[in-house]
């Protein structure tokens, strides 16, 4: 690590595959002058973030498979001791869920954007993330509550 | 060419055999999928099972017309490019994805005026018949809207008053 990035404050960027991935994507701009590392479940995604940015990836995990829980659970412990992040920003779901909570234990600020796919009703992982998350977003205005997430903006 | 994808993470062979049909009837050739884990395996279409996200954007890129599932990803590729896209949402009974969100992303996103919509395969088949008559959504940028960036921007560098 270089004195330079040591100044630097240090995040990283969680999010699952797929629309996830491409929301994280498009809040790029807010990462310049960062320290980034980027976790996320598609090796092949590698080549869509700055070659300077770090990348691990982690197994997918759903809200019904328990065993896969733990190993994600188990490779996100390992990333963020390694990574010791300042920040942790995610798109969700539930591997950016897992890391939020692991890297809140572990003094790191977490950030939670809800995916715009969720037009109805917060994603269950964002309703759990709300309880301990510094900052709590939904792209949809009619889903933003006083005791609920903010609405910030989207990722169009 | 009309590019059809049903994105990485489940099959949605009832989308792909939709249109499978559609080019088939319409004699069609120039269809391209991306199928995923599916069980059926188009006749009238060239088709992949995945690619990498750089052939996925260059053929949303070059196609006149995406045909997908709901998925956000696929949605703001498409308008990121300036593709006009029709989406036809997955359905949880019948197990084709977790729960039925797609089905309101692809309201809200219709009535937005962003992508063309079809509930199932029948309003599938008859929008496609009408293929000329389907417009791209307003292109937006590749990045999120300044109001977002700058409150994740002022979370990590604390510029932002209300946390």
């Amino acid at each position: 690590m270089s004195r330079t990035n040591d100044r630097k404050p240090r995040v990283l960027a969680v999010s699952s595959g797929g629309g996830h991935w491409v929301e994280l994507l498009r809040l790029a701009p807010a990462f310049t002058d960062c320290d980034m590392a980027y976790v996320t479940v598609v090796s092949d995604y590698r080549d869509q973030i700055p070659s300077s940015a770090r990348f691990h990836t982690v197994v997918d995990v759903t809200r019904w498979n328990k065993l896969k829980w733990l190993l994600c659970a188990a490779q996100l412990a390992r990333i963020i001791a390694k990574e010791r992040p300042a920040f942790v920003i995610t798109t969700g779901a539930m591997p950016g869920y897992l890391a939020c909570r692991i890297a809140k234990v572990l003094g790191a600020k977490v950030a939670w954007l809800d995916s715009i796919a969720n037009v109805e009703e917060l994603s269950r992982s964002g309703q759990l993330a709300g309880r301990f998350v510094d900052l709590w977003l939904t792209q949809w205005p009619h889903l933003a509550d006083s005791n609920g997430p903010e609405y910030r903006g989207a990722v169009l | 060419m009309i590019f059809v994808t049903v994105g990485h993470q489940m099959p949605f062979d009832r989308l792909v055999m939709a249109v499978d049909a559609w080019a088939g009837r319409a004699g069609r050739a120039d269809l391209f999928a991306q199928v995923g884990d599916a069980k059926y395996e188009p006749s009238h279409m060239e088709w992949v099972r995945s690619m990498s996200g750089q052939e996925f954007r260059d053929r949303v890129a070059d196609a006149e017309l995406v045909v997908a599932h709901a998925g956000t990803g696929t949605i703001l590729t498409a308008l990121e490019l300036g593709t006009p896209i029709l989406v036809m949402p997955r359905f949880a009974q019948l197990r084709e994805t977790r729960n039925d969100h797609q089905i309101a992303t692809a309201r809200r996103f219709h009535e937005l005026g962003k992508v063309s919509l079809a509930k199932d395969e029948q309003e599938l088949s008859g929008v496609l018949d009408r293929l000329a008559e389907i417009r791209s959504g307003p292109r937006i940028p590749a990045e999120a809207s300044a109001e977002l960036i700058d409150v994740v921007r002022g979370f990590i560098f604390g510029l932002n008053q209300s946390i």
